[in-house]
């Protein structure tokens, strides 16, 4: 199929999202569209999927024009798409995830209420799993299978449709290293048999590794087209608009004594199952500790007990010797803990708050901030002005509301108000997530200044690139668990495998234990 | 018991553990099916009266008779709590599965019952069997008004309106039956009504997003008040042509009907309950087996899902919620034309709540639903068989136990239940 939109644009309110967008995918190409959170990529894939319509623009395919107005259009003109946050029912199996809404029945009665025909559900899954080696076993619960199958039960879905155009949309956000691996080489076997792909991205490695072309979105605008032989810097400076260091400058760590020493800390997820099975570790003056690992392997767990904000079930943690378990999390911070929090809307602000009243939060009940019962709020004001200045916080004013901010924006604020007072020990979760490359490198500068000044940093992150660029020292957790430590020098394909659960003698601890030990044990 | 002595413990354990207080529920189920044991013994065994328990088997007028069972209040009981204890410590000291569980729950409630029903008929007859039809009656509205639960909540939308449904349906069924004389007609008004009522919740749910208990339980007031004020105004007024409606009568089902014990229960009522399997069947069949059902789920699961493959979610969450309306207007219509006949203010008396927890109690399936209908059918039935008989328990106490039974039904057996994910959530279209 030969896709082409012409002048797509599409206006939110005074934003616009999409400004006269062209492009054009030819038929058993990967076409990778790249550009930052926010640049309109999503808008432009939802419009083409008939999810929003455009204000203005066309589509053609194969020269003639269509018109979207719900997916099924699009469905029956054999686009199909993969979301970044995966359109399948938990609770279903994959093969009644793969049929619905174009389900077989056998038929019963005369309103359509025919019985659904399982076994040809299973047998279509079957068929398209085989030809394209999508291993999946059909009858298994979507919750239970890891996201990397789940991706593959979405590619399924598309393929029965008859999809000859796929649009991944930021498909690897979620992957582990092996898994980016498999769906590369699913993607290939596609391109193979003819179809397209439109692969949206904002990771410059995987585009030179895969795309045929590579347009480059900035602020809802193509701002170019660009062979996959180009380089890092120069994809990167076309999708920001400006030259960007990718990697920070960093000296050799000039270690100190502990600041951080976790014994043996277990902690339980919100479900009460263990999450954290018994880690230790240490983090010295000047060190930054990353924590590499996939997505939900204990590390929100871990930082959440190190802050307070989760009792630990058994083991101690000591910021510079002094022992903080059970500790309130006021105490922790008043102790010299900063902390960024992964998810920076629900955690790390207030969104209904103004920047100046969110730059704030964690002094305002504490002299000069307060004077009394009240708040002082030209201190605030002016404290807030300067931060604003030192971070490069891009807001209409001190003012606005932190949702009215870019994701960057707001993670900036939050940067801002950890490093503002004196910070022995810095712990960063997945500081950079949805954060655009120029705030990413913002970040990440500030980190290593911490860092150079002489405080302890434990990075959380499962960005393979953030840990490899920021970390003295890596830790890789896989379900619970400390699996290994290794220097910063280690290669990408071990992290992966570690990341994976491949490390030697992992496991083992892990599955003895299946439920938390009750409350009382039997005397 | 075994808590109090920790302090004899090393004390180097674990220093940090004093946040993990909680019994677990394993402890606290057992617990609960010790002191059923215990009240067995001691509460009906120890203080029986003398004189047999007769317990009935057969109604009068029943073509194979079944003497009645004759059990000794004081025994009973103690061999029944004996029994339950032997369960408890069954349940704390064994790894039980899913099944054995269940069974034991039953039994030892079952068990419970048993010795409760002999020590209040010690020296009386008291029908079994008339026990068990009136409470398969009694769970009519409660099976229909939990099916309708069924139907929105898995297409994603809480209808908290059952109770109100149930009472228009039982208002426009005693009504229109009454002033057109014909039962069927009536039937048809109560369903639509309920309909009607499901419509409301609809359009305000969906429509507009607007909360959906909030809408529910305006609804329910909504209803409580306009039919007491059509009642006050206009059906006792005219109580002879607009309030006095026949009831549809018994039907016998051939054969059936004359199975000893089964039979009366469960084949020889009103069209009403052969309405209920009717409706229970294919909704049960309707969700789990058909193209229909999956997509309701999906609905009410993953809406945002649903819609990226053509399915229509507004659509669908229309329909549900009134065909919900439409059953337990039906349900609702029980309650006049299917069994007292005439309207009175409030009939429906909290059986739509009753309904909800029913809902929660079969984790949302038709099948489960039903179960948790007839428990508290039961022990509405219970209830009432109990005044009759007379007891030295008060009657406020009596009418207390469906609610009673609702509330530890739902908080103790109903262990971690997981609703349908976008229950409640109004889905606004991007």
């Amino acid at each position: 199929m030969k896709l082409e939109l012409r002048g797509i644009t599409k206006r939110f309110g005074s934003v616009v999202a999409n400004d006269h967008i062209d492009l054009t995918v030819e038929p058993g190409q990967i076409h990778a569209l790249l550009g930052e959170n926010g640049a309109g990529k999503s808008t432009l894939m939802n419009i083409l999927y008939g999810l929003t319509r455009p204000d203005e623009g066309e589509i053609l395919i194969d020269e003639s024009p269509v018109a979207f107005t719900r997916p099924k259009d699009a469905i029956a003109a054999g686009i199909g798409m993969v979301h970044q946050h995966f359109m399948l029912v938990p609770v279903f199996t994959v093969a009644e995830n793969v049929v619905l809404g174009d389900e077989r029945t056998r038929r019963l009665g005369p309103l359509g209420f025919g019985l659904l025909d399982r076994r040809r559900a299973r047998e279509d899954v079957l068929r398209v799993s085989q030809r394209f080696g999508l291993t999946v076993d059909p009858d298994a619960l979507v919750e239970n299978l890891p996201v990397g199958v789940q991706q593959r039960v979405e590619i399924i879905k598309a393929l029965l449709r008859d999809a000859t155009l796929l649009i991944l949309d930021e498909p690897t956000a979620v992957l582990t290293p092996g898994e980016t691996e498999d769906l590369f080489a699913v993607m290939r076997s596609l391109k193979e048999s003819g179809h397209s792909i439109v692969f949206i991205t904002h990771k410059l490695n995987e585009v030179q590794q895969m795309a045929d072309t590579i347009t480059v979105i900035r602020q809802g605008k193509v701002v170019g087209s660009m062979p996959p032989t180009a380089s890092d810097e120069e994809l990167a400076a076309r999708m920001v608009g400006r030259a960007v260091r990718l990697a920070p400058e960093k000296a050799a760590a000039t270690l100190g004594e502990i600041v951080l020493s976790v014994e043996s800390l277990t902690v339980s997820d919100d479900l009460g199952n263990t999450a954290v099975r018994g880690v230790s570790f240490d983090i010295k003056a000047g060190e930054i500790l990353g924590i590499a690992g996939v997505q939900g392997n204990g590390q929100t767990e871990l930082c959440e007990a190190l802050v307070g904000l989760r009792p630990a079930v058994d083991g101690r943690f000591a910021v510079r010797g002094r022992d903080l378990t059970g500790h309130a999390t006021r105490e922790i911070l008043h102790a010299g803990v900063g902390y960024v929090p992964e998810d920076r809307q629900a955690e790390g602000l207030v969104t209904e708050f103004t920047v100046a009243e969110n730059l704030a939060l964690d002094r305002y009940d504490q002299p000069p901030y307060s004077k009394g019962l009240a708040l002082n709020l030209d201190v605030m004001n002016a404290a807030a002005t300067d931060q604003v200045k030192q971070f490069d916080i891009r807001t209409e004013s001190i003012g606005s509301p932190a949702s009215s901010l870019s994701g960057g924006n707001q993670q900036k604020v939050v940067v801002a108000r950890e490093l503002s007072r004196s910070v022995g020990l810095l712990i960063a979760s997945q500081p950079t997530r949805g954060v655009d490359v120029g705030s990413i490198e913002f970040v990440h500068r500030r980190i290593v200044e911490v860092r150079n000044q002489g405080s302890a940093v434990l990075l959380v992150s499962t960005e393979l690139d953030e840990i490899a660029a920021l970390a003295d020292r890596i830790a890789v957790m896989y379900e619970g668990e400390i699996v290994a430590m290794r220097s910063a020098d280690v290669s990408r394909e071990e992290l992966g495998l570690l990341m994976a659960g491949g490390g030697a003698g992992a496991g083992a601890s892990a599955s003895a234990a299946g439920e938390p030990a009750s409350a009382a044990a039997p005397a | 018991m075994t808590t109090t002595l920790a302090p004899s413990l090393p004390p180097a354990a674990s220093p940090r553990t004093r946040r993990r207080r909680r019994v677990d529920k394993k402890t606290l189920g057992g617990l609960v099916i010790g002191v059923l044991g215990l009240v067995d013994i001691v509460g009906f065994g120890l203080e029986a009266r003398s004189g047999d328990a007769r317990l009935g088997l057969t109604l009068a007028g029943a073509s194979v008779h079944l003497s009645p069972l004759k059990l000794p209040p004081g025994p009973t009981a103690i061999v029944a709590g004996v029994i339950t204890l032997v369960l408890a410590a069954l349940w704390l000291r064994a790894e039980l599965g899913k099944l054995a569980r269940r069974a034991v729950i039953v039994g030892s409630g079952m068990l419970f019952m048993l010795s409760f029903l002999c020590w209040a008929s010690s020296g009386k007859t008291m029908s079994l069997v008339g026990l068990l039809q009136s409470s398969v009656d009694r769970s009519i509205p409660i099976v229909l008004g939990a099916l309708a639960g069924c139907l929105c909540e898995r297409a994603g939308v809480v209808n908290i309106a059952i109770e109100g449904q149930l009472l228009f349906g039982a208002f426009a069924g005693a009504m229109v039956a009454s002033a057109s004389h014909s039962l069927y007609l009536g039937l048809v008004a109560a369903a639509l009504a309920g309909a009607l009522l499901g419509l409301i919740l609809a359009l305000f749910a969906i429509r507009y997003a607007v909360n959906q208990i909030v809408v529910g339980v305006v609804l329910n007031v909504l209803a409580t008040g306009l039919t007491g004020y059509l009642y006050d105004r206009v059906l006792v007024k005219y109580q002879n042509t607009l309030n006095s409606p026949a009831v549809f009568s018994r039907i016998s089902i051939p054969l059936l009907s004359k199975i000893p014990i089964v039979g009366p229960v469960l084949f020889d009522s009103s069209i009403f309950l052969y309405l209920t399997y009717v409706i229970l069947v294919a909704v049960q069949i309707g969700l789990f087996r058909t193209r229909w059902g999956l997509r309701v789920r999906a609905v009410g699961e993953h809406p945002v899902a649903a819609e990226t493959v053509g399915i229509r979610v507004l659509g669908i969450r229309y329909a549900n919620v009134m065909l919900g309306g439409l059953v337990a207007g039906i349900g609702g219509a029980y309650l006049t034309i299917g069994s007292v006949g005439p309207f009175g203010k409030n009939v429906s008396s909290g059986k739509g709540f009753i309904a909800l927890a029913a809902v929660i109690f079969g984790r949302w399936t038709p099948i489960g639903a039903m179960f948790g209908a007839l428990l508290f059918g039961f022990a509405d039935a219970v209830q009432n068989i109990l005044s009759v008989l007379g007891t030295s328990i008060p009657s406020d106490f009596l009418l207390m136990i469906p609610y009673v039974a609702t509330i530890v039904v739902v908080a103790g057996m109903v262990g971690r239940v997981r609703p349908p994910k976008a229950d409640g959530q109004p889905y606004v279209k991007s």
